[in-house]
């Protein structure tokens, strides 16, 4: 019967031009978390094609930071990924002490490792979250989000600010983590786990959340490497690369963790590859605390590392210091580097080339999601329009990012 | 180490494409090679395929402009990821009508790479399938990232650069 079926459709269709419906999801659409716009060719509710359109937000980064002093740089970086902030301001850091050759004591990479790993955190919980509502599930996010807001209040302790952090200093912290920053920190440990674990519960193992994602919006290894995908995404294809094991920065080297990596590069292995990942992070996190060194909290890098108030009104040489940073005064060595951490969701890069003077001569940065957010309509071509939703919001992509 | 990194590129470079290499050094931990513009596209390929190198991951693309030489520079990024080995390549257009064959044939991220670099720099990728502005408007005329565009309007009064700004 069903060859039948098929025969008399086919003449049917073949007789009259098939006619596809168009829909624009997006740029504002609450379920897109971002501004995005996807023309969708639709035959019924199956997606036949999708044309995205980006640069909505667009902020023109790069061009901005060839004008501004180094440590002015680092809150155009927060406002890239602003779902793990205080990654790309460190990132951005550290590229800029590669530049300079700047020695980091132990204790500040220790640091740097624990507020990466709590933003790495903070990342995942809020994208496996968003994954949690597209299927229906509004009960973990709220869950969630109050772990982030304790997150968030780590940092306020560290750096004063929540959301667009602007942690640290090229060279290392303008303090060391105060009592009360520990404190948080060790709450956190704390109370942290068994959330995750009930949302583990909530969702890893739920009949209607499996059926939602299991084999929705895949894509293989293969495919990936060729889009250049990176982080989580990339893992949950089946491809182990890590820049905290490939390129190890920060003393990374030093810790002990696993990378989960998934299989089919569905919507599911990517939710549970983020789902390891905190739990690794909190391991790392408890080791960072374990081992951490004694020593100071900032490197010996005068021209570029604010000095403390009190210095400057009492010490000559400080205020000169002083005056050159917050005059952009300051010169730095010639030279073209690259360097890349693994951000909330992939290989954060920045390339900077500087020719000597004040500013950047140019500044390049490799924003993951840019890159693998190509892929997408790729990945949803064939699909229902609801797995469409589901598929972005696992894939992780910030419009921040995005746009640049 | 770092050093036969590089040489190892120059030697695989050199057995089909000799007195392609303009100049070669390592930058950092980083060993890049600029090349002449003609072949760039096939030795990307080459590069991919052959057993030494197997750069199958292309990490990044991007222009610079530099206006003293009137050139605009392609930079790749290529990432062999068993290895962990990575090479910079780069190619350096005439400022006017910049034109390089397309990478998309290779790499498929190469695409929006692509036209990210025609959008600021108007570097023209022939045989691109979708050579489009990505993240500006469309009816945009000057590619935002030359160095001759100013980023502020230079005929505004209310901002004195005279202390701070370049």
């Amino acid at each position: 019967m069903e060859e039948v079926k098929q025969q008399f459709t086919d003449q049917a269709y073949q007789e009259e031009e098939k006619q596809y419906s168009y829909l624009n999801l997006g740029p504002t659409h609450p379920a897109t978390h971002g501004i995005f716009q996807n023309v969708l060719k639709m035959d019924g509710e199956i997606i036949v094609d999708a044309e995205p359109t980006i640069g909505y937000i667009h902020r023109a980064f790069e061009k901005l930071a060839e004008r501004r002093p180094f440590n002015q740089i680092t809150p155009i970086t927060d406002r890239m990924n602003y779902c793990s902030a205080p990654i790309n301001n460190l990132g951005w850091h550290m590229t800029v002490e590669k530049l300079i050759g700047a020695d980091i004591p132990k204790r500040v990479q220790y640091m740097r490792v624990i507020i990466m790993e709590l933003a790495r955190i903070t990342d995942h919980l809020i994208c496996n979250a968003v994954i949690g509502v597209d299927t229906g599930a509004l009960t973990g996010f709220v869950y969630m989000f109050q772990q982030r807001e304790l997150v968030y209040e780590i940092y306020e302790e560290i750096c004063g600010a929540r959301l667009t952090s602007n942690i640290g200093r090229i060279g290392g912290f303008e303090r060391d983590f105060s009592p009360k920053a520990w404190e948080k920190i060790h709450r956190f440990l704390k109370e942290f786990p068994k959330v995750l674990k009930e949302f583990e519960n909530l969702l890893e193992r739920n009949r209607i959340f499996m059926d939602r994602t299991i084999g929705v919006g895949g894509i293989t290894g293969e495919r990936a490497l060729e889009y250049s995908f990176s982080g989580p995404n990339l893992r949950a294809a089946g491809v182990d690369y890590d820049v905290r094991v490939a390129r190890p920065y920060s003393s990374y080297e030093d810790f002990n963790f696993i990378i989960p990596v998934g299989t089919n590069g569905d919507v599911y292995d990517r939710f549970m590859v983020r789902q390891g990942e905190m739990w690794e992070s909190l391991s790392i996190i408890e080791q960072a605390i374990k081992n951490m060194p004694d020593g100071p909290f900032h490197a010996k890098v005068p021209d570029f590392y604010l000095p403390p108030k009190e210095e400057v009104y009492n010490n000559m040489e400080a205020l000169i210091y002083h005056f050159k940073i917050v005059m952009g005064e300051t010169d730095v060595p010639k030279g073209e580097v690259y360097h890349c951490v693994e951000g909330g969701n992939g290989e954060l890069g920045f390339y900077l080339i500087s020719d000597g003077g004040r500013t950047p001569f140019r500044l390049h940065m490799r924003r993951p999601c840019f890159i693998y957010y190509q892929a997408y309509p790729e990945m949803i071509k064939g699909s229902m329009l609801s797995d469409a939703i589901l598929t972005m919001s696992s894939m992780n992509v910030i419009a921040g990012e995005l746009d640049a | 180490m770092e050093g036969t990194a590089l040489e190892k590129n120059i030697a695989v470079l050199n057995e089909k494409f000799e007195g392609e290499i303009l100049h070669s050094a390592m930058l950092y931990d980083f060993p890049t090679i600029t090349l002449k513009k003609d072949k760039i596209i096939e030795i990307i390929k080459y590069l991919k395929d052959h057993t030494d190198t197997k750069y199958h991951y292309l990490t990044t693309l991007c222009g610079i402009h530099y206006p003293e030489l009137n050139q605009i520079a392609i930079m790749y990024q290529l990432h062999n990821m068993m290895s962990g080995e990575r090479v910079r390549l780069k190619i350096y257009l005439p400022a006017e009508n910049p034109q390089v064959p397309t990478l998309t044939s290779v790499h498929a991220s190469a695409n929006w790479m692509e036209r990210e670099t025609f959008d600021f720099f108007g570097v023209i990728f022939t045989g691109h399938p979708n050579l489009k502005r990505i993240l500006n408007v469309e009816d945009m005329i000057v590619f935002p990232l030359r160095k001759e565009i100013p980023l502020e309007d230079q005929v505004r009064v209310d901002k004195n650069d005279t202390m701070f700004g370049r």
